[in-house]
């Protein structure tokens, strides 16, 4: 090698390759089981043949699959896209507030907010039904919107006040003096830097909803109007269907985060702000 | 109207145990450029940014042209500020980066590109208007921040150390152009360097702070002939004044290691009445001339800088037949250079003489102004 930084060790870097190449394998034997699978005709996706790669390609179960979850997986779309980005710019908001115009009791506030993460779904779910119902919002997709807002909030301010935390407040200084509302501020500088923010939180929000299973089926009883989570399930409790279509589906479900981490990936832009102060 | 005035103005940072800026009463005038200089840590940023409405004031008020501003936010006070760290919009280019006040000022776009030009030729910057923070040297970050202000008509520029990462051939043009430039647009500025050679050189008036107080305010001029206290004494001027403390007073005089200096009846008057026997005699550089063999006070020559027409010799004090451990500085013209590890006696010129009280540190030799 011949541009080895200094202190780097061969040996240890072997080791450490090895080792992230095993956990690698077996993280993905699941999803190899799952591509395979759904690729196989019917009688071939069982758990004798389950490690076969397929003799043909056979497209029936995707095919299937597509047809029953279709109208889903919009949903999930209506649902993860909005979620998503409202949530993430309230967290923005928030972040920008907590990390650098801070109040007086703005600690307290902030450690309460938090709390909101560490209450178990479990405990909120009745009060949320309740709730929906009251403002005539249970059953709808737009109901589940604002579950998945109002859940993500804590975790949204976190990740934009740490991420505000590090942005010099010299800036904002710098704004104030030359004539800016803290509102101008947030729109003219915290925004435009925020976009490391925007892919951290966004792909934790879009993986988190998307995901999401137990507020789909409480919030929303009616089947057609289901996330695909949901759907999939249900796709798996049919007698009539087939393993290929099964997997098949589990693959359409999972595809879209998969997406979200690749395309979004890119962004984890370091040194937004460098140049700015000494 | 931009005449600023501090009237007990303090500050003390929340969990520190000391005042950053304690009860400082400073008028600035219209159009004034007043320096604020002191060493660091003595509060020259913190007096800055109660200024600007960035830190702020625990008690005692700040007026801008006549209105009590301390409860008015930066953006209200009309103000333009350069950083000492720059503080530049990373994410914008030079140009727009010195375009921000002034497209929140609405200031149509014509004029905005006109005035952005205009700023961008006087600090050299026009080959980078296009650039990110990111891709300039640090000199030319403060070139830019420096622009950000400089395009704007404020009422009080505020300037925190603006040209201390500047190469020093930038800096002494830069620091002209700045003084040129104040004196055209003749928009009251207050500067703040660490760099007693720049405050000297650019200021109307200085003021100097040390810890947290202001020492004296006045044209370089004053601060150099008549200086108020000790720390101003040794602050001012390169090299700064040579100070012999506790030099014991007997009948008329006081004694400098040995050399007799005759102190005049008034300055005798005022030893006498706050009950002192010593003070603290101050020579500067150029008042002192090589004297014969035992004549002046005798110091032992370390060091020579030499500056082509003229010389510094650094000496040490001989006291009591020991070395102490202050450095004196002579100033020799001509081809009066001497030796390392020699011994040569200086002799201050009469009438040159700054002489300090020791439990107070305030000028004698005048009656005080205040
Ligand atoms: N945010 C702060 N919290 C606590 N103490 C502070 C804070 N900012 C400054 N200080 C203290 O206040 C004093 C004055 O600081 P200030 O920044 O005004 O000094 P300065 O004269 O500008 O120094 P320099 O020439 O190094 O910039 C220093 O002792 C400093 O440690
Ligand atoms: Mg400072």
């Amino acid at each position: 090698m011949t541009d080895r930084k200094p202190g780097s060790n061969r040996k240890a870097r072997v080791v450490g390759l090895v080792a992230l190449s095993i956990l690698a394998v077996v993280f993905l034997t699941p999803v190899y089981v799952m591509v395979v699978a759904s690729v196989k005709p019917p009688n071939q996706a069982d758990a004798i043949y389950m490690w076969q790669l397929p003799e043909s390609l056979e497209t029936s179960g995707i095919e299937q699959a597509w047809a029953k979850l279709k109208p889903n997986f919009v949903n999930s779309l209506l649902l993860v896209l909005p979620a998503t980005i409202i949530s993430s710019t309230i967290g923005a908001l928030n972040g920008f507030i907590f990390a650098k115009m801070p109040f007086r009791g703005s600690n307290v506030l902030f450690a309460s907010l938090l709390l909101g993460m560490f209450i178990p779904y479990q405990v909120v779910l009745i009060p949320i039904v309740r709730f929906l119902q009251y403002v005539n919002l249970y059953g709808s997709i737009s109901g589940l919107i604002l579950v998945h807002v109002v859940y993500g909030i804590p975790i949204t301010t976190l990740i934009f006040r740490n991420y505000y935390e590090q942005i010099p407040s010299e800036i904002l200084e710098a704004s104030q003096v030359d004539g800016a509302t803290p509102f101008q501020a947030f729109t003219r500088l915290m925004l435009p830097l925020s976009l490391p923010g925007f892919v951290v939180a966004g792909i934790f929000q879009f993986t988190n909803i998307w995901n999401d299973f137990i507020f789909g089926i409480t919030v929303i009883p009616d089947p057609a109007k289901q996330p695909i989570t949901v759907a999939l399930n249900n796709l798996s409790g049919t007698l009539s269907i087939e393993w290929n279509a099964v997997m098949a589906g589990a693959l359409i479900a999972a595809i879209p985060t998969a997406l979200v981490y690749v395309v979004l990936g890119k962004y984890f832009v370091q040194g937004l702000t460098s140049g700015s102060v000494k | 109207m931009g005449d600023v005035a501090f009237r007990g103005a303090t500050r003390q940072y929340p969990g520190s145990d000391f005042r950053a800026v304690d009860e400082l009463d400073l008028d600035i005038e219209d159009g004034e450029f007043l320096v604020l200089v002191g060493p660091s840590g003595c509060g020259k940023s913190t007096s800055l940014r109660m200024l600007a409405g960035l830190e702020p004031v625990n008690s005692g008020t700040v007026s801008i042209g006549g209105r009590d501003v301390t409860d008015f936010a930066p953006r209200d006070r009309d103000i333009a500020m350069v950083f000492q760290n720059y503080a530049l919009y990373p994410h914008m280019s030079v140009a727009d980066n010195m375009a921000f006040a002034l497209k929140i000022g609405k200031v149509p776009k014509d004029e905005r590109t006109e005035r952005v030009g205009r700023a961008a030729k006087l600090l050299d910057l026009v080959d980078y208007v296009g650039r990110t923070p990111k891709a300039l040297s640090g000199g030319q970050r403060q070139r830019v921040a420096m622009g950000r202000a400089l395009v704007r008509k404020p009422e009080v520029f505020l300037m925190d150390e603006p040209l201390s990462n500047l190469d020093a051939k930038l800096r002494v043009q830069t620091r002209t152009e700045i003084s040129a430039l104040q004196r055209r647009l003749e928009t009251t500025t207050v500067y703040v360097t660490h760099d007693q050679v720049e405050a000297m050189t650019m200021g109307d008036r200085v003021a100097v702070l040390d810890r947290g107080t202001l020492q004296q305010v006045g044209s370089p001029q004053e601060l150099y002939k008549t200086p108020d206290n000790v720390f101003v004494a040794g602050f001012i001027g390169s090299p700064g004044m040579n100070l012999i403390h506790d030099a014991p007073v007997s009948g008329t005089t006081a004694n400098c290691a040995g050399f007799e200096i005759a102190l005049e009846r008034d300055i005798l008057g005022r030893i006498a009445s706050e009950n002192s026997e010593t003070v603290t005699i101050g020579l500067r550089p150029e008042h002192l001339t090589l004297g014969s063999e035992g004549v002046g006070i005798p110091l032992i020559v370390v060091g020579i800088e030499e500056l082509g027409a003229d010389a510094y010799i650094y000496g040490e004090l001989m006291e009591r037949g020991e070395r102490s451990s202050s450095l004196f500085a002579i100033r020799v013209q001509g081809e009066a250079r001497r030796r390392v590890g020699s011994t040569v006696w200086a002799s201050p010129i009469p009438g040159e003489t700054h002489v300090f009280s020791t439990k107070t540190g305030r000028r004698l030799n005048d009656s005080p102004r205040r």
